[in-house]
């Protein structure tokens, strides 16, 4: 069987931003406090007319860009969020018509909190590993939506990250060596189906969840990989916030420097379903050929799906195909908080 | 050779938010009235034309045909005419060619609007049915928003500053200021204009046409019978009708009504003048932009120099080329489906010398111009004493 | 009532997604959105795709919109020369009024236009946004 990887990815991150300092004046906390403690300088936010399936579209299209394929070469299409747009009626649907992906199309949403796109991406390598379809996208968007007042007010934001699979050796950017899950019952945080705001279980969500699952998951890939982490040139994990992903980094035997590069965290926040996903995305947008990158996502709930992937110099051909993760970021405006809420309105 | 008809008869009511009038109260009122002057009764009226727009949205009422030959009791053919905001002109065109292909000698022709029931947003969202709803109701194109594009292109093009544009509802305000029936009768200034509030980026409030309850009436004759029954009859000796694209963005251009230019050359020809003969018109100032590109479209002024002509106060109804005298679409108000018809009775008793403070000194051809949508249908008449 | 169907906006999605107009098969002229008859007499078309590259014709910002767009109010609208010649009327996002010029290159973003209330539809297409 050949072996199976990425043959295109692309992002995108809404315009709009809203800093720590506006939200804490509101509800009178300390914003140096609340930045150092999270990690989070700033988030993203959707613009009044952009949802996730407007970003799931965005990015799909900058990844067919890299991969300089038509969208009608797309054989499944599967779309991780929290936020998806209609509880019944998928994401995945509208994307196809967007990239004119055609009939002949497997699609579905997923739901696993936020590692819901890193399993789009796991789909898709079976779907074409196996030689069923030739080209995958597995898409990982959010619009994150927090209770006022509530902490994730400065952490919860928009943006998300697509990826195609493909198994032809000259068209692969990133092979795809392995992937893996560490999942179980874990009660963390969860969010009822009538619910407007979900609802979490406060320190739980920290060693026996966040940590237990990415350490598991990371620590297994290692073992079946028969890896070091000064193998890796780059390390992304899931970001909550600005300080999890470094304490895991610590926990693993990663350094500083290989997490760097994915962080994004700290300037849109977090972006549920595309965390991890950007975080890659941000990586491949610098990285060179023959470089090697471990991606463990997490989705509370819970469940850690790890990756590792070899860049190759096609990569280096495709980076300024499409807008890099570090020009939707830079690319940004403030609001107020009124306004910040009126954009939330819109997306209830 | 163009058959001359002539109008008989004439009945309008005021024009305003006329919280105690129906649709039917207010339609039968000017119907009543026309008959009155005109000096014949309902059963001389062999066939009704009414000009409507949005009465099924606005109040769920279509038909308006059958309601306007009930008001008469009467069972003659009577149809409703639409054709956006210019379906009062068309219901005038129709009751031309009622009679010009003889088969009718004296007809009713109507417009009535009822706008004030609704909110203001459903008013909008109605009238954007006069654009592409494909097109530009998707795209959330409002209709000030349509002329607004209009008006910045023009600006750029001509150089057009705001203040010239702003004389234009001025002059309309002073003008309806001596018309009794206007809805606005107080006079603004061109700081009113500027500082009012922004409706659609250039065009504030003040560059809008109002939202207006009203009805018109005219009764058309054939000559022969015009003759007999009113010396006094004002004599429509042109007519025609263009269209073109419903959506602004599928024109060819967007400082220039081409249909305006093609209705006035046929109606010119028809009535046998040139544009230079023209001593008054009534055009259609949906929104400040659109009288000065009407008055360009008609031929009364150069491409570009309709608002320098403005600003230096030609349009006023005792100055050079004296536009709506009633106070235009803006002060008089702006009963969409009654518009057209009103246009043709404030020209009717300008020529007949029947309009007091406002009366235009020397009015023997008067032109009227009413477009529906941004200019996908524009209808002109030609009256003459 | 009729915009809150789904079916009305649902017939042109390729159209409204993709930017598909049409291309004449006899003269080759270019129409956004399709038409019936092309200027040159012909009827036989074939549907084209737009890059989804424009300039600014003209613009304006809708202070209060109608009701389906009431809570997108202030929004700012244009008339945009698509680069392949045709004209299209298009709301222009991520952008204020004074951030607007006549003349400026503009591309295509997929957006939401409006929902048909807390239980209907989403209705999506392009907007534009200044080139950046």
């Amino acid at each position: 069987m050949q072996n199976v990887g990425l043959v295109g990815y692309g992002s995108y991150v809404p315009k709009w931003r809203i800093k720590a300092e506006t939200i804490a004046e509101v509800w009178g906390e300390n914003a140096e406090r609340i930045k150092n403690g999270l990690g989070i300088l700033e988030k993203s936010l959707p613009a009044k007319d952009e949802d996730t399936i407007t970003i799931s579209v965005q990015a799909a299209r900058n990844a067919l860009l890299r991969a300089g394929i038509a969208g009608s070469k797309i054989g499944a299409i599967f779309v991780g969020s929290e936020s998806h747009p209609y509880a019944v009626k998928p994401t995945a649907a509208t994307v196809i018509d967007a990239i004119q992906a055609g009939f002949d199309t497997m699609a579905a949403d997923t739901e696993f909190a936020c590692k819901a796109g890193s399993a789009a991406i796991q789909m898709c390598a079976g779907l074409v590993k196996s030689e069923m379809i030739d080209y995958g996208l597995a898409i990982g968007a959010d619009t994150s939506q927090s209770a006022p007042g509530n902490a994730l007010e400065y952490s919860a934001s928009a943006g998300g990250a697509a990826f195609i699979l493909g198994r032809e050796k000259k068209e692969i950017v990133a092979e795809l060596e392995r992937t893996l899950s560490f999942t179980s019952d874990t009660p963390d945080f969860w969010r009822r189906g009538l619910a407007e705001h979900p609802e979490h279980a406060g320190r739980f969500t920290g060693e026996p969840a966040y940590f237990k699952h990415i350490l598991g998951a990371t620590q297994m890939m290692l073992e079946q990989s028969k890896a070091k982490p000064s193998d890796f040139d780059f390390v992304v994990f899931h970001m909550p916030n600005g300080k999890f992903p470094i304490q895991a980094a610590k926990k693993l035997g990663f350094s500083m420097e290989q997490l760097k590069s994915g962080l994004v965290v700290e300037r849109i926040g977090n972006t549920y379903s595309g965390s991890s996903l950007l975080g890659l995305s941000a990586v491949l947008d610098i990285a060179k050929a023959g470089q090697k990158i471990l991606v463990t996502s997490y989705g509370s709930g819970a469940g850690s799906d790890s990756f590792i992937f070899n860049t190759t110099k096609r990569l280096e051909e495709v980076q300024s195909k499409a807008k890099k993760t570090e020009e939707y970021i830079a690319r940004k405006e403030y609001v107020s908080y009124a306004r910040y809420r009126q954009h939330m309105e819109m997306i209830m | 050779m163009f058959m001359k008809v002539g109008v008989i008869g004439t009945g309008i009511t005021k024009f305003g938010e006329l919280w105690d009038k129906s649709l039917r109260e207010l339609l039968a009122e000017a119907q009543l009235k026309s008959l009155e002057e005109a000096k014949i009764s309902p059963k001389d009226v062999e066939m009704i034309f009414t000009g409507n727009m949005c009465a099924d949205a606005l109040s769920g009422q279509l038909h308006i045909g059958a309601m306007a030959s009930e008001n008469l009791n009467l069972n003659v053919p009577s149809t409703r005419i639409e054709g956006a905001c210019a379906s009062g002109a068309l219901a005038i065109r129709a009751g031309l060619q009622a009679i010009e292909s003889g088969a009718a000698k004296i007809v009713q022709v109507n417009g009535v609007e009822k706008m004030t029931d609704v909110s203001v947003e459903q008013v909008t969202t109605a009238l954007m049915g006069a654009g592409d709803e494909e097109v530009e109701g998707f795209a959330g194109a409002t209709f000030p928003a349509l002329y607004a594009l209009m008006a910045r292109a023009y600006m750029k093009e001509f150089g057009l500053t705001r203040e010239e544009l702003a004389a234009v509802p001025v002059k309309s305000h002073k003008h309806g200021s001596m018309n009794p029936i206007a809805q606005f009768q107080r006079e603004i200034t061109v700081d009113d204009v500027v500082n009012a509030v922004m409706v659609s980026d250039p065009l504030t409030l003040m560059d809008c046409s109002p939202i207006t309850d009203g009805a018109s009436s005219i009764i058309l004759a054939s000559e022969s019978i015009a003759k007999k029954l009113n010396p006094e009859a004002v004599w429509i000796v042109g007519s025609s009708q263009a269209t073109d694209t419903l959506a602004l963005s599928a024109r060819e251009s967007l400082t220039e009504v081409k249909a305006t230019r093609l209705a006035a050359e046929k109606a010119f020809k028809q009535a046998g003048i040139t544009s230079k003969d023209v001593h008054l018109a009534e055009v259609h100032d949906c929104f400040s932009i659109a009288e000065l590109l009407a008055i360009e479209g008609l031929g009364l002024a150069k491409k570009g120099e309709a608002g320098k002509h403005a600003a230096a106060g030609f349009h006023y109804f005792d100055s050079k080329i004296p536009i709506n005298t009633c106070g235009g679409l803006k002060a008089c108000g702006h009963p969409i489906g009654a518009t057209g018809v009103k246009q043709a009775i404030e020209i009717v008793h300008q020529l007949q010398q029947m309009a007091g403070k406002r009366q235009v000194k020397k009015a023997e051809i008067g032109v009227t111009q009413n477009v529906g949508g941004t200019g996908a249908t524009v209808v002109v008449n030609v009256f003459k004493r | 009532m009729f915009r809150s169907s789904p079916i009305i906006r649902w017939r042109k999605y390729d159209e409204r997604y993709n930017l598909v107009g049409a291309k004449c098969e006899k003269c080759g002229k270019l129409y956004y959105p399709k038409v019936a008859l092309c200027s040159c007499g012909s009827a036989k078309f074939a549907p084209h795709k737009f890059k989804g590259e424009g300039t600014l014709v003209s613009f304006t910002e809708v202070s209060s919109g109608p009701e389906a767009f009431a809570e997108h109010s202030p929004y700012c609208l244009g008339i945009v020369q698509l680069a392949e010649g045709p004209r299209i009327t298009a709301q222009l996002a991520d952008c204020k009024l004074e951030d607007l010029k006549i003349g400026m290159p503009l591309i295509a973003s997929f957006r939401k236009f409006y929902t048909s209330g807390e239980k209907g539809s989403i209705h999506y297409g392009t907007k534009f946004v200044p080139k950046w």
